[in-house]
């Protein structure tokens, strides 16, 4: 019986879709970076409707869900703008999927979220940038070499954990969803605070993965560039197959 | 008698009565290029193609390396490509065109050739007995016991200026397995190769991690050197909830406010272990899936790796930095055997 408020808020949320999303595609209001109090209320209602039946009716959370005092806008962004809130089944690990609220939802509750304690911010785009002159791709793959590679693999093609967890790849992820991940570590990633990674730090490292993202491999097709495992199988199969091809030839006699 | 001639009691043996008999060589079979002289001039024709196709892949070689200068890395991976396929189809031409001549235009009779005896005739065995025992009486090896003797020490002795020579190449291991440059007060710095900077405790907030060196690292000239300390000193430094740490008593004082550091030099056989998950504090090595829990001295729950991550004590200096209280109380990386001892 748990879930049934869930339900009831789907039904309000499509609700919502249909009615505030067409309101506000049709007189495009443009979003104050402050959040309004009408904002925290109108996150607080979609709250109620979507998360608290497992975080709580006032964040605090409960037996479904941890609290989300003082985890900030930026949790919220990343988390319900990469559709892995709300989460569909518990399980080692919450999956990406298609993003269940709008631009003006997702923002109304990361202000009521970021009003009931202080947490991380969502970034600001002047570290979401990935070209310019003061931008260092090589500090960028320095540091994400040090801090990320070995969860993320070496150009972010992601890697498996323990007991089914798993560091998800990071192609097509967009700048602010990496930077929202680095400093509140979602579900098993660590954090990385401002004082670990500043926050130029941060956007060399996101400038070094879009750049990896949109250049080609130097080494040719990278056979989805994890490693091992898939080169071995390529010359397992296609080595192997063409040197015991070319012996049978050897051994035949001529027509 | 011979063995098929043998008779054993039923049941006990195989039946070898009945061994399968020599297939011979098998019939000789014409081939199309010695019934036709046509097929023969297209055999040869197509080995031709063959070593042309070696000539033509040479010349793509040389075209790949010319055509290619390293100005970006993607000129290294067109002219890396051009010059494998060329050299590929330069060798694979010889050695397809020589191959198919053989089997094609070469003379195919079958030759048979029987097997030697692999047994020494009887003769020859005896003739070899006698020399030896002739050598033996000429020479009164058997009968001369101090020469016998003494010639015996010498052979034993005389590799052992080899053993003192090779014994002492390259530097002895001596304690170096044991010691890392953590000393009392280095301060803990982040992993970076212009150096790092000090880690203040108020900085690792609750959930995070630091790729972290000694500082005294950077004090060290020499690269391979530095190479060397940097694979036993590097730390993983995080903080976790203090009520969720399972500390040992006599431990207690190694962290600072839920803050741990150990050493990232897995015991089995020496990878980074560093992926490290918040909520689980499961510290796994990405190489054999050895499984370490950070929250209770890194104990071993899952693979191959037979002892904990040793723990690095820490406490904070009078400006709120991190800095170890001292070495390593155990070695650091793959097990030997005598790591106990000190």
């Amino acid at each position: 019986m748990r879930r049934r408020p869930w339900a009831i808020g789907f039904v309000i949320f499509l609700g919502l879709v249909l009615s505030g999303g067409g309101y506000a595609a049709a007189t495009n209001v443009v979003q104050s970076e402050v959040s309004s109090a009408d904002q925290v209320a109108e996150g607080r209602k979609l709250f109620l409707a979507n998360c608290a039946s497992c975080h709580g009716s006032n964040g605090e959370g409960a037996i479904g869900g941890p609290s989300l005092i003082g985890v900030g806008a930026a949790s919220v962004d990343f988390q319900v703008g990469t559709g892995r809130m709300p989460g569909q089944a518990s399980g080692p690990q919450l999956y990406k999927k298609p993003v269940q609220f709008t631009e003006e939802q997702i923002a109304a509750m990361a202000a009521y979220v970021a009003s009931l304690a202080p947490g991380p911010a969502i970034p600001d785009a002047e570290y979401l940038r990935t070209t310019g002159d003061d931008i260092d791709l090589t500090h960028g793959s320095e540091l994400f070499r040090i801090n990320c590679a070995m969860c993320h693999n070496a150009v972010g093609a992601g890697g498996a954990l323990t007991e089914g967890k798993f560091a998800p790849a990071l192609g097509g992820v967009t700048e602010k969803h990496i930077y929202e991940a680095m400093v509140t570590g979602p579900q098993n990633m660590p954090v990385f605070n401002d004082a670990n990674l500043t926050p130029e730090d941060k956007r060399d490292i996101i400038a070094y993965l879009k750049w990896v993202e949109e250049n080609d491999s130097v080494g040719g097709y990278e056979l989805a560039s994890i490693g091992p495992v898939a080169e071995g199988l390529f010359v397992w199969i296609f080595g192997l197959g063409f040197i015991i091809a070319i012996t049978v030839w050897l051994g035949a006699k001529a027509n | 008698m011979s063995e098929i001639e043998k008779t054993y009691p039923a049941g006990l043996a195989t039946n070898i009565q009945k061994p399968i008999s020599d297939p011979g060589i098998e019939p000789h079979r014409v081939r199309m290029t010695d019934k036709s002289e046509k097929a023969a001039r297209g055999a040869e024709q197509q080995i031709a193609v063959m070593f042309g196709i070696s000539i033509v892949g040479a010349f793509i070689a040389i075209w790949g390396f010319v055509a290619f200068p390293i100005n970006s890395l993607a000129d290294t991976r067109n002219g890396a490509l051009w010059m494998g396929i060329g050299m590929a189809l330069s060798l694979l031409g010889i050695g397809f065109g020589a191959v198919h001549w053989a089997k094609t235009l070469m003379p195919d009779h079958e030759v048979s050739e029987a097997r030697h005896q692999a047994r020494t005739p009887d003769e020859a065995r005896a003739q070899a007995i006698a020399i030896i025992k002739t050598a033996d009486a000429e020479s009164g090896f058997t009968r001369r016991k101090l020469i016998r003797r003494s010639l015996y020490g010498a052979l034993a002795v005389f590799p052992i200026p080899a053993l003192v020579i090779f014994g002492d190449l390259g530097p002895q291991v001596g304690d170096t397995l044991k010691h890392t440059i953590w000393k009392k007060g280095v301060r803990l710095v982040r992993d970076s190769h212009e150096g790092g900077t000090p880690i203040k405790a108020s900085e690792v907030t609750l959930g995070s991690v630091f790729h972290v060196v000694p500082e005294n690292l950077k004090d060290i000239e020499d690269h391979g050197e530095k190479l060397n300390q940097k694979a036993k000193a590097a730390v993983l430094l995080v903080r976790v909830e203090p009520s969720e740490l399972k500390e040992d008593p006599a431990k207690a004082s190694w962290s600072y406010d839920g803050i741990v550091a150990y050493s990232k030099i897995c015991t089995h056989v020496g990878c980074p272990v560093a992926l490290y998950e918040q909520h689980t504090h499961h510290l796994l090595c990405p190489c054999h899936q050895s499984t370490f829990d950070l929250a209770d001295h890194c104990k071993v729950i899952f693979g191959p790796a037979a002892r904990p991550l040793p723990q690095l004590a820490i406490e904070v200096d009078a400006e709120g930095y991190l800095v170890a209280q001292g070495d390593f109380t155990e070695p650091v990386g793959p097990s030997f055997w005598d790591i106990r001892q000190s």
